[in-house]
């Protein structure tokens, strides 16, 4: 190191400093090459493939039965109220009041008293991985020495989140893969060996990528237990509504700790249950005990983000809260989030039976047991790669499958491809 | 159907609560002993207890704060000098006919989805972009050494190439001009750079510190990277001459400095696109490395939008696609990929010959009332006889005067004349009108001829 930079002194000293900047070699020579990322690199490959027969059940988008990209009417309805009609103003650093009021009503209760009670500290985020991001880098900065526990298996990106914000990370357990359901009693060990204070992260409903969700009589039990360790708990929302087709349903496990007592924190996403994917709106909240410090833990969120990105974009937050704000457009929306989750649900009973008829000799009713857009489908890495190779279906190599990725078009041939090659397995 | 929403405070003890602990002491392998131990050691088990408990209220920010000061004003007169946010001469905002053109067609095209974007953004956005900033014909952009990935506006290129280079640079320091925007310190401390300060601002001229400038680049270390903002700097609008930036380019690259570009007003200044892109691309063109992120805020008045890019020359064409993978990881566990609107609009514009030409015939339009704007306020004080040079109001260029005011006198141009800036003594040119220079005029001779 030192002899080069004498060395290419001497070449500056002597040269003219245009050419001398020529000489140089770069600063980012010796940067490896990153990996693909293992979910967005899925539909990457996927849209590189040419065969006729290729289905994406990669990434968890929704897709109609036509396999298209959706649109909501109550979105397209609510964006041409607004184009034309705004300016373009920077909104506050913690985004959109109207949003974010919109949102607390939808994950808390319409008639919430933590709301009334302006309990709440809450910003627009950026999806539901910017409020996830925003948490994160709030821990670190206010519990330095916490770490936060994440369920076995999570949503890749958690660990890189958290990873980022520099709070180191702890597992607990919660896939059973000889059920391919809950494991309950290891869930409940992890929560009470962990020291007592910790953070944990929790799906609220619809956990990616297993689709596997505690009952609701587990949720209290969790709930109870979390209480007695003196948890925090964190809950990642990315599908309400999405889940059950129902909101309020899908927001059962936040009401129930709420009940309890918990003061908990909260990211939301309006990414899948508004379709609003690529406008990345979402809403962060933490509880407080009271109004003071509701506006203290606000104050506090705004000052992480104004060096991130200083404030929130406009354009999804307006559409958001125009659908929700309006009678008429909040009805409708609600039936379409329906006619969205029981089109997958459909799906998963189409994909059971199918597999079923063909004479598959192992289980299939964690299809329709689990929950939300994704089904673990207990395929091995192996297999999922003769998946692709062998009949162009892209899928994240844990075995994820995404279900909006299916309609009764493509159905029966992916049901096909998993029994050849689960069979002999 | 809907279940009811109930809210009990469930006392602790209550017997569905002693149902569940019953339930929960088959997961308990304890003692009833260390139970109680266990439900009374941890300060957070108690009901009601926060773990934020400890946070005070944070202060607002300096400069967005201004604003939420003048909203809350009811004075007739009040005027907001404080954001950067373009006013007309109606004291409106401005959303650009090209801008509401492309939006009407996005709303009436079926075919648009709001599918995610790549991690790096829309692809012609971004080439469109690195076009706009290096020129069409730069050697960067055909050799393919440039990488650009879309960001939030100018805080978030900012911030995903601070944080690119704590993790990839060897390098740790950053020096940023004395004095500089506010948050610029904040994005790179938390991105997880250590922040230097080089001399920039001359208060006794109102103008460039060359002197002072040269002196500090020379003595920073070799390979430390350099903040510079591309042109009209923020906040004082003294920008180094064209004859400077060579000695500062110079300079720069005889100490394997790197630049790292703040690019949030390219037309803005003079008007011209490619006279405002003049610095940065005499860097590119010496053939060495740099970092510019661009925003659209202010020259495409997509404020809220949040649109911008970041762009990173490299030395060859397999470290530009190596510097892009990494960038995604920056990217993607902050925000995953980023917000559709506001890209799309740029695109188009940019893509489209005819709305990129009325396009830059209205950021002129822009530039030219600030210009204006200048000149009035420097007639009007000298038409007072308002003590002091005021001739750096018209010498400066940008959207802001650093007016050189103190922030007591600040303080007293709020409190008698509702006039809203920060108090470092930064105006907004742009939210200035002819109607509304006189009464500034009148704060500002005030301020400095009763004030102490």
């Amino acid at each position: 190191m030192a002899v080069r930079n004498s060395l290419s002194g001497q070449l500056f000293r002597r040269s003219s400093v245009v050419a001398g900047a020529r000489f140089m070699s770069s600063w980012f020579r010796s940067i490896e090459p990153a990996p693909k990322d293992p979910i967005l690199g899925v539909t990457e490959a996927f849209l590189a493939d040419q065969s006729p027969n290729k289905v994406n059940v990669g990434v968890g988008a929704y897709r109609d039965d036509n396999g298209k990209p959706v649109v909501l009417e109550c979105v397209r309805e609510a964006e041409k109220r607004i184009a034309g009609s705004q300016f373009m103003e920077y909104l506050p650093i913690g985004g959109s009041i109207k949003m974010v009021e919109e949102s607390l009503k939808l994950a808390y209760g319409e008639n919430s008293e933590f709301i009334k009670d302006k309990r709440i500290g809450a910003v627009q985020a950026l999806s539901g991985t910017g409020a996830c991001r925003l948490f994160a880098a709030f821990q670190h900065r206010f519990h330095p020495n916490s770490q936060i526990y994440i369920p076995v298996p999570t949503w890749a990106n958690h660990h890189n989140i958290w990873r980022d914000a520099g709070v180191p990370m702890k597992t607990f357990r919660y896939y059973h893969p000889e059920t391919r359901g809950l494991d309950f009693s290891g869930l409940m060990e992890d929560i009470k060996n962990a020291p007592d204070g910790s953070f944990f992260l929790l799906h609220a409903c619809a956990h990616n990528p297993t689709g596997v969700d505690p009952s609701e009589e587990q949720w209290r039990e969790i709930s109870s237990l979390i209480k007695v360790k003196g948890h925090f708990p964190f809950f990642d929302m990315a599908y309400q509504g999405f889940a059950s087709g129902d909101p309020e349903r899908d927001a059962k496990a936040i009401r129930i700790f709420l009940e309890d007592g918990h003061l908990i924190g909260l990211a939301q996403s309006y990414a899948k249950n508004m379709g609003l994917y690529g406008q990345r709106v979402g809403c962060l909240s933490v509880l407080c005990e009271d109004e003071k410090q509701a506006v203290a833990v606000k104050s506090q969120l705004q000052l992480l983000a104004r060096p991130m990105y200083s404030n929130p974009p406009v354009h999804g937050a307006l559409i958001v809260s125009t659908v929700l704000g309006d009678p008429e457009l909040k009805n409708l929306w609600l039936k379409e989030v329906k006619v969205m989750a029981d089109r997958i649900i459909g799906m998963r009973a189409t994909l059971r039976e199918n597999l079923e008829k063909l004479g598959s000799p192992l289980p299939w009713q964690h299809i329709t047991n689990q929950i939300g857009m994704f089904c673990y489908s207990g395929l091995t890495p192996e297999q999922v790669d003769r998946m692709t190779s062998e009949f162009h279906i892209y899928m994240t190599r844990n075995g994820r499958i995404s279900m909006a990725g299916l309609n009764t078009g493509n159905v029966g041939y992916v049901a096909n491809a998993i029994h050849e090659v689960t069979k002999s397995a | 159907m809907r279940p009811p929403v109930i809210f009990q405070t469930t006392p602790f003890f209550s017997s569905s609560g002693d149902r569940r602990l019953n339930t929960l002491a088959k997961h308990f392998l304890q003692t009833e002993s260390e139970n109680n131990r266990n439900m009374s050691t941890s300060p957070t088990s108690s009901h009601g207890d926060s773990v934020f408990a400890h946070l005070v209220l944070a202060p607002e920010d300096p400069i967005l704060g201004v604003t939420l000061a003048y909203n809350k004003d009811p004075s007739p007169v009040k005027l907001n000098l404080g954001v950067g946010a373009y006013r007309t001469e109606e004291g409106k905002p401005l959303v650009l006919n090209v801008v509401r053109r492309v939006e009407q067609e996005l709303v009436s095209n079926p075919a648009r989805n709001k599918e995610y974007l790549p991690i790096t953004g829309v692809a012609d956005f971004n080439k469109l972009s690195a076009q706009l900033i290096f020129g069409a014909d730069s050697p960067a952009i055909q050799e393919s050494r440039v990488t650009t990935v879309q960001c939030l506006s100018g805080t978030g290129s900012l911030r995903v190439g601070g944080e690119f280079l704590a993790k990839h640079y060897h390098q740790r320091n950053i020096y940023l001009p004395k004095p500089t925007w506010g948050n610029h310190p904040k994005v790179f401390t938390l991105a997880g750079l250590t922040v230097q300060t080089y001399r920039y601002y001359a208060p006794a001229t109102r103008g460039l510190d060359f002197q002072g400038l040269m002196e500090d680049l020379g003595a920073a270390p070799s390979g430390s990277v350099i903040l510079l903002h591309a042109c009209a700097h923020n906040p004082t609008g003294v920008d180094p001459t064209a004859e400077q930036w060579e000695e500062i380019r110079k300079l720069i690259r005889s100490k394997a400095l790197l630049p790292f570009f703040d690019s949030a007003y390219q037309g803005f200044a003079s008007g011209s696109l490619d006279k405002d892109a003049q610095p940065v691309r005499s860097f590119v063109a010496d053939g060495g490395e740099l970092l510019v992120a661009q925003s659209y805020a202010k020259n495409m008045g997509l404020y809220g939008e949040r649109v911008g890019a970041l762009s990173i020359v490299c030395k060859s064409a397999d470290v530009a696609s190596k510097v892009e993978s990494q960038l995604k990881l920056v990217i993607r566990p902050m925000y995953s990929n980023p917000p559709i609107h506001g890209a799309t609009i740029v695109a188009a514009v940019l893509k489209d010959s005819d709305l990129f030409n009325e396009w830059t015939i209205e950021l002129k339009e822009m530039a030219d009332r600030i210009i204006s704007m200048r000149q009035q306020l420097f007639d009007a004080l000298h038409a007072r006889g308002t003590p002091g040079d005021w001739s750096h109001i018209i010498k400066q260029i940008g959207m802001f005067t650093f007016t050189g005011l103190n922030s007591e006198q600040v303080s007293f141009m709020t409190r008698e004349y509702h006039i809203y800036m920060t108090s470092d003594g930064r105006i907004s040119m742009a939210g200035l009108s002819s109607k509304t220079v006189p009464h500034l005029a009148d704060a500002i001779h005030a301020a400095v001829t009763k004030a102490v």
